[in-house]
């Protein structure tokens, strides 16, 4: 094979010519120049992307996208990706969706996509709203959320998108959020370099419906208390002076703790790469909801063989043991015979 | 046949056979085998397997009655005939379940051995019907199979619960002795079959064996019966299941396409055969996924359609249900997809096991907004090959979603066909778009994904990976050309027009309606998709009779055939046999005006040719069938 080298574009070349209608204020914004700014570094051609999505807000995004593209529709977004990525491996297919399109409408796909490990890269702007339709509670508002759908306050216990994907196998698991542009960039390139599916929770504003969900910790002003950034084989320390950190407590259950308390040895060091998914899990439990120290960055990233490639193994194994098909002997491939 | 020289052969130009036992007996496999040793032989044929839902109902019971019919002749015939002329009946459920189908005088044999109290208590026979005058006027041969087929087994060791389990081995081995079948074929086929388990293997052999002596020596059969070879075509011949044929109908469809073939599928009652088939055959390049669920199934198949691929998802109707909304989105994103229906019996979960042709308004109307796609419909089993074919056709031809029919008879069942030469099957090649098609008003150039052909109406298919090419499609409504979102209300008009005139357009790329007609006026029977056999066996009758009736089949049921409007005119009377309410009758009525006379049947199974030979002698005003 020969290698062509990529054409070298800036983030204009990355952008369409269509106006782009989120509310001003709106976050989507900045997830998109975020992606729009990194497509360059990606070392990949226009062609040969592609940006698929469900309904929602979110799902505009490929619509902005100078790429392939697919506005798909509610909640499938990952299930018309993943027959993209099987059929085309030479692809890099994204996938957009939301809170409510991923986790609701559409949660099957999301789990099978990542058990299967598809080779996609999954970002879902949580807004903990549903923003298209207008103000309802979503699968990860919390409890007691008064909304037009729940008046009195919702009463369902809320989804953890990053409990989530790692209970569904997922080899590659990141949050980042809207009000960080480098933190977004670094962790949607760590997605899109992974093989195989990645997930990433993106924190962000729905500042029509659900405006400052995720102020408490993403504000400039609140991150250094209330952000822990993830470095793989760092211990987990965070605050202004990085005097607070994650050890685990008496059950082994992980916690913030004061460093000077503790001592530097105690604190749990970030391994993203484990085999299993326990130590990812216990971060993810961390916080309960944003309005308390939560982690951001690359909860899990592990390698397993990827759908696509299997699939693609398996066909290749055929030809090599079978030849490539011969469609006159497959119809005579049951009991035949000929009449003279 | 030297062998069966010490007895009498009876020629017989056909007969209709019908095994019954429970769902563990192994009935399925026994009328398998025997259809595929009489394939080989050289006769005509047709089958109708007849199964439970349940996997094993309960032992003994009507519920867990399973049954295989074949018809086999020495002339072409149509259906798996009407009524068996011969019932192997292997306990008294079988026989209460299936006893009313024989004519007084058909043959029944019994596996004696298994009218003990308790089967015949569970099958509800108050008293035993060997003795108690049920079966006055039948031909009644009572073999105590069990025991004889524990004896045959005895030598080689094997348990004898375990050598009962090869009872069917040995009723196929009685029938294969009646009806003078070659014993090679069987004999090869259980070797291969049981090559793993070699006392499995050696204890069916001997009760295959000892059935086929059984009816050689023992007194009870004065005679066997030949059916001659039918004067077959010259070719070469396969005994094939409507879903084989539609699986390697879609493989060839890829070939002919020169397009990977992707299926995303969820498994489902009657149309899991074609994924399990689809899935073997990797070699040819094929992607088959089982997806997660119905709507992941074809969700996955538009993705794969996106990407270039010839894009299937196989469902039966509760399946397109859930697929609907998807099936708008390839209507909306003009994509080639081709959706497979194998019919059932519903509403709801309904007979899963059993047909019907109930979904015909679902495909023509079953989606939300004004998204028409072309409906094919297969009408026998070898028939599907070529209907999946055109299938594919006009959906890469056209850019659409194609519907394509068959049920769980047509899909079950089997036939011999004979196989087209490789090189006769159309080329359905349709080229990818490479260039921009458009220039900007500033005079570049530019894709428009939705500039259509301005012959066929089809729009550009441009594949992820073709540069210069990149856009965005959707389901959101879509500004005629540019394809860009567009929530206009004229445009929208004018792009529900153009979709709709793109699929009738389609009218001009199809045949006329298939007839079969003899030159008289007063009576023709319309038909579509699996009633094809019953239709064509009734109208054979009443020829026979001396009397006039015409068939038309109809294989595109949207767009129609130009001609059908006129065709049906030309007929005083019209009569349309269906396996449903009345759907294809209420479109004629609707579409062409013409008093289009129902006949509906909603029993699970087929029509009889008999059924519809009645149906048309009333209508021909000749009510009494003793007229010949
Ligand atoms: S409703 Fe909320 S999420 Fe949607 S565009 Fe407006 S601000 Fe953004």
């Amino acid at each position: 094979m020969t290698t062509v080298d990529v054409p070298i574009t800036s983030r204009k070349d990355w952008m369409s010519d269509q106006e782009v209608r989120w509310c001003p204020g709106c976050g989507d914004y900045s997830i998109l120049s975020a992606v729009q700014l990194m497509m360059p570094d990606l070392g990949v051609r226009r062609e040969n992307t592609v940006f698929v999505s469900g309904i929602g807000c979110a799902a505009r995004f490929p619509y902005y996208m100078n790429t392939y593209g697919m506005h798909g529709i509610h909640g499938r977004a990952a299930a018309i990706a993943t027959g993209l990525a099987v059929a085309r491996p030479d692809l890099d297919v994204w996938v957009i969706s939301g809170d409510g399109d991923a986790l609701s409408i559409g949660g099957n796909h999301l789990i099978h996509a990542l058990r299967r490990n598809i080779n996609l890269t999954i970002l879902m702007f949580n807004n903990q709203i549903y923003g298209l339709t207008k103000g309802q509670y979503s699968p990860t508002s919390e409890v007691g959320k008064v909304t037009k759908s729940t008046p009195f306050g919702s009463v369902d216990t809320p989804f953890n998108p990053i409990s989530l994907a790692l209970g569904a196998e997922a080899t590659f698991v990141a949050r980042t959020h809207d009000m960080d542009r480098n933190h977004m960039i670094e962790t949607f390139k760590r997605a899109h370099d992974h093989k195989g599916a990645s997930f990433v929770e993106v924190y962000q504003n729905c500042n029509v419906f659900n405006d400052g969900a995720f102020a408490a910790v993403t504000a400039k002003e609140n991150r250094s208390d209330n952000l822990i950034p993830l470095q793989h084989g760092e211990p987990i320390r965070f605050g202004a002076n990085n005097d607070k950190g994650v050890a685990p407590d008496a059950q082994g259950h992980f916690q913030v703790v004061n460093v000077a308390d503790v001592g530097e040895d105690a604190l749990v060091v970030h391994d993203e790469s484990r085999d299993s998914a326990a130590h990812a899990f216990a971060l993810s439990r961390l916080a309960r909801g944003p309005h308390e120290p939560t982690p951001v960055g690359v909860f899990r990233a592990v390698e397993r063989d990827h759908y696509g490639a299997l699939v693609g193994d398996q066909i290749l194994d055929a030809q090599a043991k079978r030849g490539s098909g011969d469609l006159a002997a497959l119809l005579r491939s049951g009991a035949s015979w000929t009449v003279e | 046949m030297t062998d069966t020289a010490s007895k009498d052969v009876t020629e017989l130009d056909h007969v209709v056979i019908r095994f019954a036992g429970d769902s563990g007996d192994g009935m399925q496999l026994t009328g398998d085998r025997f259809t595929s040793a009489s394939a080989l032989f050289g006769n005509d044929l047709s089958t109708l397997p007849d199964f439970p839902a349940e996997i094993r109902a309960p032992a003994g019971t009507l519920a867990g009655v399973s049954a295989f019919q074949v018809n086999i002749s020495d002339h072409d015939i149509l259906t798996p005939g009407d009524f068996p002329t011969v019932l192997v009946a292997m306990n008294p459920a079988a026989l209460r379940a299936n006893l009313v189908d024989v004519p007084r005088g058909g043959t029944v044999i019994v596996n004696s051995d298994s009218f003990e109290e308790r089967n015949l208590n569970k099958a509800g026979y108050a008293t035993n019907p060997l003795v108690d005058g049920t079966l006055d006027g039948f031909d009644v041969y009572e073999v105590p199979m069990t025991s004889l087929t524990v004896e045959a087994t005895k030598e080689l060791g094997v348990k004898p619960r375990d050598a009962e389990r090869s009872k069917n081995c040995f009723a196929l081995g009685i029938v294969s002795w009646m009806y003078t079948r070659p014993l090679e074929a069987t004999t090869a086929w259980i070797e291969t079959k049981f090559a793993k388990s070699p006392l499995v293997m050696q204890s069916n052999l001997a009760a295959f064996r000892a059935g086929y002596n059984f009816g050689e020596t023992a007194e009870l059969f004065a005679s066997s019966y030949e059916i001659k070879p039918t004067m077959f075509d010259p070719g070469d011949y396969t005994n094939v299941s409507g879903n084989t044929a539609l699986a390697w109908g879609l493989i060839a469809a890829s070939q002919l396409a020169r397009l990977p073939l992707f299926l995303g599928s969820y498994p489902i009652t009657p149309a899991s055969d074609i994924l399990h088939e689809l899935s073997k055959h990797k070699n040819f390049g094929v992607r088959t996924m089982q997806a997660e669920d119905e709507i992941a199934g074809i969700s996955a198949a538009i993705g794969a359609a996106f990407g270039g691929h010839l894009a299937i998802t196989t469902t039966s109707g509760p399946g397109v249900d859930l697929k609907a909304e998807a099936m708008g989105l390839a209507v909306s994103l003009e994509l080639p997809l081709i959706i497979v229906d194998i019919q059932r019996g519903g509403p709801s979960t309904g007979l899963p096991t059993k047909t019907e042709q109930s979904d015909l308004m679902l495909a023509m109307y079953g989606r939300h907004g004004e998204s028409p796609m072309p409906i094919v419909a297969a009408k026998t089993p070898s028939h599907c090959f070529d209907a999946a074919i055109e299938a594919a056709r006009l959906a890469l031809k056209y850019r659409t979603p194609v519907l394509l029919l068959s049920d769980g008879y047509i899909a079950n069942g089997s036939e011999p066909w004979r196989l087209p030469d490789v090189a006769d099957l159309p080329d359905i090649a349709v080229d990818f778009a490479t260039e921009p098609n458009h220039t900007s008003d500033k005079g570049e150039a530019e894709f428009w994904p939705y500039l259509r052909d301005t012959e066929t109406l089809a729009r550009p298919w441009a594949v992820p990976g073709t540069p210069g090419l990149e856009h965005r499609i959707g389901g959101l409504e879509k500004e005629d050309g540019t394809g860009n979102v567009n929530y206009d209300g004229v445009n929208h008009e004018r792009m529900t027009r153009l979709r709709a005139a793109k699929v009738a357009g389609i009218v001009k790329d199809i045949p006329g309606v298939e007839v079969d007609d003899d030159g008289a006026r007063d009576l023709l029977v319309v038909g579509w998709g699996s009633t094809y056999g019953s239709i064509g066996a009734a109208v054979r009758r009443v020829r026979a009779r001396g009397m006039k009736a015409s068939h038309a089949h109809v294989m595109h049921l949207f767009p129609f055939p130009s001609d059908l409007g006129e065709v049906l005119r030309r007929y005083k009377r019209v009569l349309v046999p269906e396996m449903n309410m009345g759907q294809l009758s209420r479109l004629l009525r609707a579409e062409f005006l013409v008093d289009a006379q129902s006949l509906t049947k909603i029993q699970g199974a087929p029509f009889k040719a008999s059924e519809i030979e009645a149906a048309m002698l009333a209508l021909l005003d000749n009510p009494s069938p003793e007229v010949s």
